[in-house]
């Protein structure tokens, strides 16, 4: 094992190369263009031996992507907001045909206005799409995570597409430290890639991607949902697997400070660091509060969420998305996924960070103000935090 | 097909010929062979193809035609099972050998 100082793109780099990625079909985008940069000085450096493929778009990266790993070859790809959104209709056909592919994103907001900065509007709005969803804290974990996404995606148990989610900017072009693991590790805990059962071959016809009936479709659609929920069992052994080889712990759901904790800040992302120290600073005045780390949105760990949620007074979740009309995808999840609970914590949400604006103490200061209130009173079921709400108003012509 | 596979993979090649597509007709053509002189223009016009050209001596003469001469030629027939009923035979019959009625089922 080595430490090196890399960007969050160069995780996603690396994962992919110590992965043995074969195929790397790619088009740029802003934040996340250094991943098939990186890719391919390995390649030109004879230290990846994989076929990149420049596209004329996002949507046939994707399209391209499918019909690599149809022919039984591990491919991994990447890219961010508009990107992901062009690829929107072929992520669907990855995920029907059960191709176990990686892609990282740089998680970016969506335009208009025309934004590059930190948002995770993007994968949300791919929530549907049948992908697994994982988000990394720091470039660590979107190192671990991309390597760990191809052995849960691989899964016989599995078989279906896995996005890893790095910040953009926050991460994907911040030099952090990062314990690179040797390669015969890696080989050793991916083991060689083993195709799905049939695959693209002229001497073994056979169809990918058919036609599915009104007979048939249903059925497809079960299996899917089946191998997601199978998922759950095979992402928690895969995570100890990879704690027990690489001494690195993850967890779909990392409850901190969270046993006497009466409010519960629910992040996911680069934004928990900051709010891990948040919470330091708020426990040294006493304040019971605690942190709860969502690493894995899809499949989306109810259980666990259940489980580490169900003694909290107030459960405060700070997401970097909105559904108009709604309010946070997280907080729709969460809110659902604790109704089943005989006495559940009240669940408030805040919409913060959109668009790279910063995440600071003082935003989180604002959220939790607005947290501790609802222990005793009514709030706002959807908070939007650090906001010039005077302003739009303005623009609105309500003031 | 009874078997669901992952990712709705078909394992088989030359497995299109189970999916009977006859069953999504709702005219029918039928052909009148006192009328049809066998100029094959259903069978070539077919999209599916599912106008059969039957060139056994024994259906040749035994099936009804028009005039005597005509037995020589090819006598065509509707696979039922994969005729889906389109109308395009019915259409360009130049003779109006073939009739389109409603299935009845």
């Amino acid at each position: 094992m080595t430490r090196m100082m890399i960007r969050g793109n160069e995780s996603i780099a690396y994962a992919f190369k110590l992965a043995r990625v074969q195929v790397v079909p790619a088009y740029p985008i802003t934040p996340s263009t250094l991943v098939p940069e990186k890719i391919s000085e390995f390649i030109a450096n004879g230290e990846m031996k994989a076929e990149f493929v420049p596209v004329e778009s996002e949507h046939s990266a994707m399209s391209a992507a499918i019909g690599a790993s149809a022919r039984g070859v591990r491919v991994g790809t990447a890219t961010a907001s508009q990107g992901l959104a062009l690829m929107h209709e072929v992520l669907f056909i990855a995920s029907g045909m059960r191709l176990p592919i990686v892609m990282g994103i740089g998680n970016r907001a969506l335009s208009a206005p025309i934004n590059i900065w930190c948002d995770h509007q993007d994968m949300m709005a791919e929530r549907d799409s049948g992908w697994m969803q994982f988000y990394a804290e720091s470039n660590q974990e979107g190192l671990d995570l991309g390597i760990m996404a191809f052995k849960i995606a691989e899964d016989n148990r599995v078989l279906l597409p896995a996005m890893v989610g790095i910040d953009a900017f926050v991460l994907t072009h911040t030099v952090e430290p990062v314990d690179m693991p040797e390669q015969e590790d890696v080989d050793d805990f991916l083991g060689e890639f083993v195709p799905h059962y049939v695959t693209l071959d002229p001497e073994k016809p056979a169809t990918l991607g058919s036609f599915g009936f009104p007979e048939h479709y249903m059925e497809f659609k079960y299996g899917q949902w089946i191998a997601m929920n199978r998922a759950k069992e095979v992402i928690e052994e895969v995570f100890a697997e990879f704690e027990k080889k690489f001494g690195r712990k993850y967890a779909k759901v990392t409850p901190e400070f969270a046993e006497d904790a009466d409010i519960l800040l629910v992040t996911m992302g680069s934004m928990t660091s900051t709010t891990r120290e948040f919470v330091k600073k708020m426990r040294e005045k006493g304040k019971k509060v605690g942190l709860v780390k969502l690493t894995v949105f899809r499949p989306f760990p109810k259980e666990e969420l259940r489980e580490v949620l169900k003694n909290a007074k107030v459960v405060a979740v700070l997401e970097r998305n909105i559904s108009f009309g709604f309010g946070g995808a997280v907080y729709a999840e969460l809110s659902s996924a604790l109704s089943t609970l005989k006495e559940k914590p009240k669940v408030v949400d805040f919409i913060i960070g959109l668009g790279g604006r910063d995440i600071t103490f003082k935003s989180l200061e604002e959220a939790l103000s607005v947290a501790e209130k609802a222990m005793n009173e009514d709030v706002d079921e959807v908070n939007w935090i650090d906001v010039n709400k005077e302003a739009v108003l303005k623009a609105e012509g309500l003031l | 097909m009874e078997v669901i596979t992952r990712g709705a993979v078909i394992t088989e090649p030359g497995n299109s010929v189970e999916n009977k597509t006859g069953t999504w007709r709702v005219f029918k053509p039928i052909i009148h062979y006192e009328k049809c002189i066998r100029c094959l223009i259903c069978w070539q016009f077919c999209p599916e193809p599912a106008i059969l050209k039957i060139e056994d001596e024994k259906v040749k003469k035994e099936t009804p035609a028009p005039k005597e001469p005509l037995k020589r030629l090819p006598v065509v027939e509707i696979d039922y099972d994969y005729c889906k009923g389109c109308g395009i035979c019915y259409n360009e019959c130049p003779v109006n050998a073939i009739e389109f009625v409603k299935e009845e089922k």
